[in-house]
């Protein structure tokens, strides 16, 4: 029994893909997610140093079996060049964020006080409300969000993770 | 030279002799530069037949089957098509007319998203929207579709890019594709571990499926299984792979499968899978089959392997390539005790089958019309040696594949997708494929009214044709499912007797037969064996008969 709950223990992995760069190779690969009842936690996508391919990250989570189906299911399609874990120990994520909060001449400070903590940037500010960008990993922005709790967040936008293995060792060359 | 003059160049280049198809405005460039060339074309009567005739064309030549249909309703049609071979990794390569480029996605008349709509069941799509990738795109395309794990590939086609003007025309010699690479030979260290364990092994056993087929091993699988005297069982898509007659094979396994083969299956120390997916159907419970038994999983599709069963040894390759090197390995296995235990089951599920027949036989007043899994048996012991047996899907499908007897032919059937109607197109291609070998399709009532207008594609073509309809007026297994589950709280399943099929019959110009009874099934059956032209034999069935 206690086997069984350890085998099914959900689990969350980061994925790089590098892929070719064609029309629709988004919507191939959130499509093999949607339709396979895997879960994305977040993607994202941006075109690499060679104008052909796109690097996405994509973190999933799921039990061992299914993070390793995911795998074998992505490395399928066609329009999919590479496919590797980003293992916590050996790579950088960075998410960015936006948080809109509601402060007046009077919280502004205290608002202003946080986000310089978490080396976060000020970016507009209006009468009523404040704008704050912040740089990190998720942790570090679910962080930064709960000490936020006493104020009243008005919009917020989150890109999802990005990241790259440290080193050269895992470096895809393409001629 | 234009875009559609280009495109069927290509269809040239790779050898295709039909295409099955129906037109449109959308698609007729393309038909229209297929008249310049020897191509030949089949107009089917509804989309969805020209994908599985093209589907059994590929099934028996080896090679891609093509069709073109138009857009919107034509290309939706083609869908259950794409599905079905998708299921079954058959390769296709379906052509679909599209609206004019520029008008795409505003919802125009016969405007469909056909590649969107498709997409969780083809290997690949392409839109081309510029001409001069054409030559490229239908190189890749019909790789793609034959390689690796075979599959169907779309290939959307707007209207106005068919009629641009080509820049030259230069078909690729190779494939250059950055991304698309599949293992196709076995690993060495994993093919060494398979012959270590199979050298240790006292019950092994081959479990074959359709992959086998795919990849044209049939010959080295029973070379390989002659060599050790490792028995071998088949899943749906394996059966033919062993002829059924072969004192190695010991039948399908799973849940429509015979005793003996999932007997066999349990009893094993050592599996080998090749070529099989491990489909619910095959495997209801992989995990209790597969515990303390040494599993070896071979496939080209490494995303199969560690799926539904978890293999102690993977191997990811084409099954021709590994069952050569694994031929090339000299070793030593003993199954001399394990064949006689297996002999035992098997001659024991004959007599006991012997015994049943006898006795419903004896007892015939309680069910009115032909004992199906006889007629079957006899059916396939009286076609041709390399014969070709089509089951469509339902009760006559699991009858065919519990009594078929195949020894050097094909057993055809939609085994992943269970598409009725599969069966009449699926031999209409089978036909064009090899005229000269008999093919038979088997259908029950209800697939069959759902693809019987191909009859006049058959007639108009001059494809002579065997069609078996087993008539119960009830959708059997539908029927079967109500009577266990629900207790014979019987919905939705009554299709009544019409149409009469010997007036259908005349209807397409086809000789008519009936068997109505045990007593003269032999003699209809070589009466419609012989018959040198289109033929239909009505088989009537109880429709409370169960498989």
């Amino acid at each position: 029994m206690e086997e069984e709950n350890v085998k099914k223990k959900l689990n969350k992995k980061t994925f790089q893909l590098l892929v070719d760069n064609t029309s629709g190779v988004l919507s191939r690969i959130s499509g093999l997610f949607a339709r396979r009842g895997y879960n994305i936690e977040s993607i994202t996508a941006g075109v690499t140093a060679d104008p052909r391919f796109t690097r996405i990250t994509i973190v999933a989570s799921g039990d061992d079996d299914i993070l390793d189906q995911i795998e074998k299911q992505v490395r399928k399609l066609v329009d999919v060049r590479d496919i590797r874990e980003l293992k916590p120990e050996e790579s950088v994520y960075r998410e960015l964020a936006m948080i809109k909060v509601r402060a007046n001449a009077e919280q502004r400070q205290s608002v202003i006080a946080i986000t310089n903590i978490f080396r976060g940037n000020i970016v507009d500010v209006a009468p009523e409300s404040l704008m704050i960008e912040i740089t990190g990993n998720s942790g570090k922005i679910d962080a930064f969000l709960r000490l936020l709790d006493g104020y009243e967040i008005l919009e917020l936008a989150r890109t999802g993770v990005a990241g790259l293995a440290r080193g050269t060792e895992h470096v895809v060359y393409i001629p | 030279m234009i875009a559609a003059d280009a495109i069927v160049k290509c269809l040239e280049m790779e050898g295709v002799e039909y295409v099955f198809g129906y037109p449109g405005v959308a698609i007729d460039p393309f038909f229209n530069s297929i008249l310049k060339t020897k191509i030949k074309t089949i107009l089917v009567r509804q989309e969805q037949c020209a994908a599985h005739a093209a589907n059994g064309y590929a099934r028996i030549t080896g090679k891609v089957g093509v069709c073109a249909v138009t857009s919107g309703p034509g290309a939706e049609n083609l869908i259950t098509g794409i599905a079905t071979a998708f299921a079954d990794s058959i390769p296709i390569v379906c052509f679909t007319g599209q609206v004019d480029s520029k008008l795409m996605g505003s919802d125009v008349f016969q405007e469909a998203d056909i590649s969107g709509a498709c997409e969780s069941f083809v290997k690949y799509s392409y839109i081309v929207r510029d001409p001069q990738e054409i030559p490229r795109i239908v190189k890749e395309a019909f790789y793609i579709a034959r390689s690796g794990r075979p599959g169907p590939v779309l290939i959307d086609l707007p209207s106005d890019v068919q009629m641009l003007k080509m820049n030259g025309f230069d078909y690729p010699d190779e494939v250059k594709m950055r991304t698309y690479r599949p293992t196709v030979e076995g690993h060495t260290v994993q093919i060494n571990k398979v012959m270590k364990e199979l050298s240790r092994a006292k019950r092994p056993i081959l479990c074959v499926g359709g992959g086998v087929q795919l990849s044209g091993a049939k010959e080295a699988v029973v070379a390989f299984a002659e060599k050790h005297r490792i028995p071998v069982v088949c899943t749906m898509m394996g059966i033919g792979v062993m002829a059924t007659d072969h004192e190695l094979f010991y039948g399908m396994v799973g849940n429509n499968g015979q005793p003996c083969g999932n007997r066999a299956m349990n009893e094993a120390d050592m599996i080998i899978m090749a070529g099989c997916r491990v489909a619910d159907r095959s495997f209801t419970q992989p995990d209790l089959i597969m515990a303390g038994k040494v599993l070896v999983h071979i496939d080209v599709d490494p995303a199969e392997i560690g799926k539904n069963a978890y293999p102690s040894i993977p191997l990811v390759g084409d099954i021709a390539h590994v069952f050569e090197a694994f031929l090339e390995q000299d070793l030593k296995v003993d199954t001399t005790d394990w064949l006689d235990t297996l002999n035992g089951y098997r001659s024991l599920g004959r007599n006991q089958k012997e015994a049943a027949l006898k006795l419903s036989l004896k007892t015939k007043s309680r069910r009115t019309g032909v004992m199906p899994a006889e007629f079957v048996r006899r059916l396939s012991l009286s076609m041709d040696d390399n014969a070709i047996y089509v089951a469509d899907v339902g009760q006559n499908q699991i009858w065919s594949c519990q009594n078929v007897d195949i020894r050097n032919g094909r057993f055809l059937t939609s085994g992943g997708m269970g598409t009725m109607g599969y069966a009449v197109p699926a031999m209409m291609g089978c036909r064009l494929a090899a005229p000269d070998v008999q093919a038979v399709a088997v259908c029950g009532d209800g697939g069959f009214q759902m693809t019987m207008m191909e009859l006049a594609t058959m007639k108009y073509y001059g494809i002579p044709c065997k069609i078996v309809v087993m008539k119960n007026t009830v959708l059997g297994l539908v029927r079967q499912h109500q009577h266990f589950v629900y207790h014979d709280d019987f919905s939705m399943i009554d299709i009544g007797a019409y149409p009469k099929l010997d007036m259908l019959a005349k209807a397409y110009d086809m000789d008519y037969l009936k068997v109505e009874d045990n007593d003269h099934m032999q003699e209809k059956i070589d009466a419609f064996l012989k018959d040198e032209n289109s033929v239909l034999m009505e088989v009537m069935v109880d429709p409370a008969e169960t498989v």
